[in-house]
């Protein structure tokens, strides 16, 4: 860990050595271990210790990027002139208005020392402890332990100064028979809530169960989506819709519809960077506060994700969503919720007449953006339920599938949420029940 | 870069590693975006360090650093022998990396002209003209124009006396346009879908793609796709162009033939493989004119280098023999479990990356038609070209694929322009219903610069070669 005095005075360096009317630097400090296993061993083990530093420089409405990964005073040096003769040599982007100016950010508790100081020796335990498992019950382990620990420091020569250090531990598994597979996984800023010997249990109870898989039909069905399933698909819905540049330039399923219900009245979906029970973080990468934006509020379009450079477009705040520079995405949201409902997973499933129970979703991509049209494959639990009992497994199938339609049929959600790992932070989610959920082919297996 | 190297396999083995090698890593990169008429992007990056593989106990580790300095080659050379020898707790064998590969050697990609000599102003002028050639096109709503290079330079040096010095260089370009109506959008890109069409190669190559030629007709295109008919649902015979045929080689046979997946270690992730130890030498993987192979050493390819990453040389080996499953990508440990050697495919994604096996350049081989005869030949089917999405289950079964353009064919000629097309289907029926491909006039690499694989991930950049192919009795217009 460098620490904020240290990432300062870096910062402070470039800063003042750039020539540039405005200069922003964003620092990243990571130090990142993770232990591999499948076939009921550990087959991969990596460390990996690293700094970026990304100087963005303006002359008038001429902004260029350099980054690099070398904090040595030289280098700060150089990056620094480079992104300056980057910006010089290009012509003016009449939409840049400014860097963002300071305001205060909030605090956030986003560091957890045992994640940080957790050892190869207590990661190796808890895969042993899985593999163990698996062993006994004539399976076969396979999954990721992750412990990482980062820092990150933005600093803008209008005054823009903003450091946070946070740790994440993630654990997932995939267990296995020759017909079979169960999954479990769980994401949290602080590792000893990361039990192993429960994830396990999860994932092998799921294995067991999903033994002699039978083919069903494509066709439209009750599904229950298991959060793991949930937080996939709520990820790819905001990467098609819900960053202020996809609306800007039409693309976005948000477009035209602010104001208008787009799902059922039961969903709400936010992004709050501010939230404790996700992985929190207090600013976004061009060091503004963030704040927490109401998507979808009971099934009515509220409002997207803004940095500065698209809130500048509207005249508007940037709400604390940039991305690192330079970033032809646009701002992006990292830290969703969806709100969960009274029932629990047993409820869902007794009300089922007939459907399917789907624990995981693998392959996702859309196939209509605007449409939000996406396709993917079940996998690792997928079982049949017939009146209000799980019957069997299933071969697993695929989805093509509107994702607005399928969230404008939910009937049940789970009191109980989950967070998992997002494109760009977490996903905090519940297990829905939807109706007429479209699946579209089957494979073998 | 060689001090370094030492200290750190002394440092590896002095800890008690049976094998040790080090990858320290330098890349360069640069990446123009001009969208709408203006350069949203322009950036530089510099990316450098080192990692160091060892086994100790019969168990790997692997620990990595971006600092380049003779005591924390010796830190990180200490800390991977630690987290070896953790590994070990939950081992089931000692890893066997067969004989050993020795090469002492220096390999540089043959470029004719440095990207990185040419002035950023020419290279934004060419982005520039090309955008303003797509908005030419009345209706378009978002144009983009992108160009990006690359500089590797790595050294490698084994415990077993290998050191191999390697510069490797990229070249990528594309265009990309996107028009929006109501409740539908449609995007055309040039020359390939995912960004730009990238290759080992020099700025020669940005010169030959005519992005500015291409410009109008491209935007022109997106903006006619808009109004066009849906493609229909059915059954029916699909014309895929080389672009298509790519991802679909990449997704259904490169992806399926690496023996990590086959031997489970990509379980939790990416998945595992239906190509199976039992269907080596005797699987019926497609149509008798199905021939597939990996080749690391065709010139100007984007999977193409001197040595892979565990200084294996680049090679060319068979995968699909005359529809016939016949080999794998292969690494040193995979390979020794066989009793082979390897093929070369193992590759990390930087220095802080552990390698993978990962697809070099996999090919189809071409046939013997003319496309113009093919299409004669064809009374009723659908052509499509340039892929849009893409989805494949865990074990490289069931796929569904979108692409960007698509027309009827219509008593062996091309008819209208269908929207949203799209097929699916599983991998081993479908390419056992391949009754025709182009020749070699046709074939064409395509360059792939995304491909994702592994925890912690990595993105490899590979190819596939490929000439247009017709495909009987097979799903469309699935939304």
């Amino acid at each position: 860990m460098l620490g904020p005095e240290r990432m300062k005075r870096i910062a402070q360096r470039v800063l003042a050595y750039s020539i540039a009317e405005q200069t922003e630097v964003l620092l990243f400090s990571e130090e990142t271990y993770l232990t591999r296993f499948a076939n009921s061993h550990i087959h991969q083990n990596v460390a990996e210790r690293n700094v970026r530093v990304h100087v963005r420089a303006v002359l008038g409405k001429k902004v260029g990027v350099a980054s690099g990964n070398d904090f040595s005073e030289f280098a700060l040096d150089r990056v620094t002139e480079k992104a300056v003769e980057i910006a010089l040599l290009q012509p003016e982007n009449p939409d840049f208005h400014s860097l963002p100016s300071p305001k205060p950010i909030p605090a956030v508790n986003a560091f957890v020392q045992a994640t940080a100081e957790f050892t190869p020796e207590q990661r190796a335990k808890a895969v042993a402890a899985i593999c163990q498992l698996s062993k006994e019950n004539g399976l076969v382990a396979s999954g990721a332990f992750t412990t990482a620990s980062s820092e990150i420091a933005v600093s803008n020569s209008l005054g823009v100064f903003a450091y946070a250090p946070s740790t994440v531990a993630d654990l997932t598994t995939v267990i296995m028979s020759d017909d079979s597979s169960g999954y479990a996984g769980a994401t949290s800023l602080d590792v000893r809530e990361i039990n192993a010997e429960q994830i396990g249990r999860e994932a092998v109870d799921k294995a067991l169960r999903s033994r002699n898989p039978h083919a069903i039909e494509p066709g439209e069905y009750t599904v229950i989506l298991e959060e793991y399933a949930v937080a996939e698909m709520l990820s790819y819905l905001s990467y098609l819709g819900f960053s202020a540049l996809a609306v800007q330039e039409g693309r976005s399923f948000m477009a035209n519809k602010f104001g208008q219900r787009i799902t059922g009245y039961n969903i709400s979906i936010w992004d709050d960077g501010l939230d404790g029970s996700g992985l929190p973080m207090p600013f976004d990468f061009e060091g503004v506060p963030k704040q927490r934006v109401d998507l979808i509020a009971d099934g009515v379009a509220k409002a997207v994700v803004y940095d500065s450079y698209t809130a500048n477009k509207e005249g508007k705040e940037s709400t604390g969503h940039a991305l690192p520079a330079p970033n032809p995405y646009g701002p992006l949201p990292g830290h969703l919720f969806m709100k969960a409902g009274t029932d629990s997973k047993a409820q869902m499933l007794a009300s089922v007449e007939q459907g399917l129970w789907v624990t995981r979703f693998h392959y996702v991509n859309p196939v209509h953006p605007l449409k939000t049209i996406l396709t993917g494959m079940t996998r690792n639990g997928t079982f049949w339920i017939e009146h209000g009992e799980i019957k069997g497994a299933t071969k697993n199938l695929r989805f093509t599938q509107n994702i607005l339609e399928a969230l404008s049929n939910v009937r049940m959600i789970s009191a109980e949420t989950k967070l998992r790992s997002g494109f760009y932070g977490g996903v905090r989610v519940p297990a829905l029940c939807i109706e007429r959920f479209s699946f579209t082919g089957v494979t073998e297996f | 870069m060689k001090e370094i190297a030492e200290r750190a396999l002394n440092a590896a083995q002095l800890q008690g590693a049976t094998y040790a090698d080090i990858r320290i890593v330098h890349q360069q990169t640069q990446s123009i975006l001009v969208k709408n008429g203006h350069v949203e992007g322009l950036s530089h990056d510099e990316n450098q360090g080192f990692g160091v593989r060892v086994i100790v106990n019969g168990a790997w580790g692997f620990a990595s650093s971006s600092l380049l300095s003779l005591d924390e080659a010796a830190r990180v050379a200490a800390q991977a022998a630690q987290i070896a020898r953790a590994s070990s707790l939950a081992k089931a064998r000692d890893v066997y990396l067969g004989p050993s590969e020795v090469h002492v050697a220096r390999y540089e990609t043959p470029v004719q002209v440095d990207p990185f000599s040419i002035p950023l102003e020419e290279k934004i002028a060419l982005l520039l003209a090309a955008d303003e050639e797509m908005r030419r096109a009345k209706g378009i709503a978002v144009t983009e124009s992108n160009m990006a290079f690359l500089r590797e330079n790595k050294v490698f040096a084994s415990s077993e006396g290998s050191y191999i010095e390697q510069i490797l260089i990229e070249s990528g370009a594309g265009i990309e346009a996107t028009a929006v109506g109501a409740n539908e959008m449609q995007t055309r890109s040039f020359p390939n879908s995912f960004g730009r069409q990238q290759k080992k190669a020099g700025y020669e190559f940005i010169r030959e793609l005519n992005l500015v030629e291409n410009g109008q007709r491209i935007a022109e295109e997106a903006v006619a796709l808009l109004s066009a008919p849906q493609c229909p649902s059915g059954i029916t015979t699909v014309i895929l162009d080389s672009t298509q045929l790519a991802l679909q080689i990449h997704e259904s046979c490169g992806h399926p033939s690496e023996l990590d997946r086959v031997f489970g270690e990509e379980a939790s992730y990416a998945g595992t493989s239906f190509l199976t130890l039992d269907k080596l030498g005797s699987f019926r993987y497609g149509s008798p004119i199905v021939n597939i192979y990996a080749d690391a050493t065709i010139p100007s390819a984007l999977g193409t280098f001197g040595y892979d990453d565990e200084g294996v040389p680049a090679q060319r080996s068979p995968i699909v023999k005359e529809g016939i499953f016949v080999g794998y990508l292969t690494s040193r440990e995979t390979a020794a479990m066989l009793g082979q050697r390897s093929n070369g495919t193992m590759r990390a994604d930087g220095w802080n990356r552990i390698p993978l096996i990962r697809m070099t350049n996999i090919n189809l081989e071409p046939g013997t038609w003319e496309l113009e005869d093919l299409l004669a030949d064809t009374e009723d089917g659908i052509y499509m070209a340039v892929n849009k999405s893409w989805s494949i289950d865990d074990k490289r079964l069931n796929f569904q694929f979108g692409t960007q353009l698509a027309y009827e064919i219509k008593k062996g000629k091309l008819g209208q322009m269908l929207k949203n097309a799209t097929y699916t289907g599983i991998t081993p029926e479908f390419w056992r219903s391949c009754d025709a491909i182009c020749n070699e006039k046709y074939w064409q690499i395509w360059g792939l610069p995304n491909c994702g694989k592994g925890e912690p991930a990595q993105v490899a950049h590979v190819a596939h070669g490929a000439a247009p192919a017709r495909f009987r009795h097979v799903r469309v217009g699935i939304v």
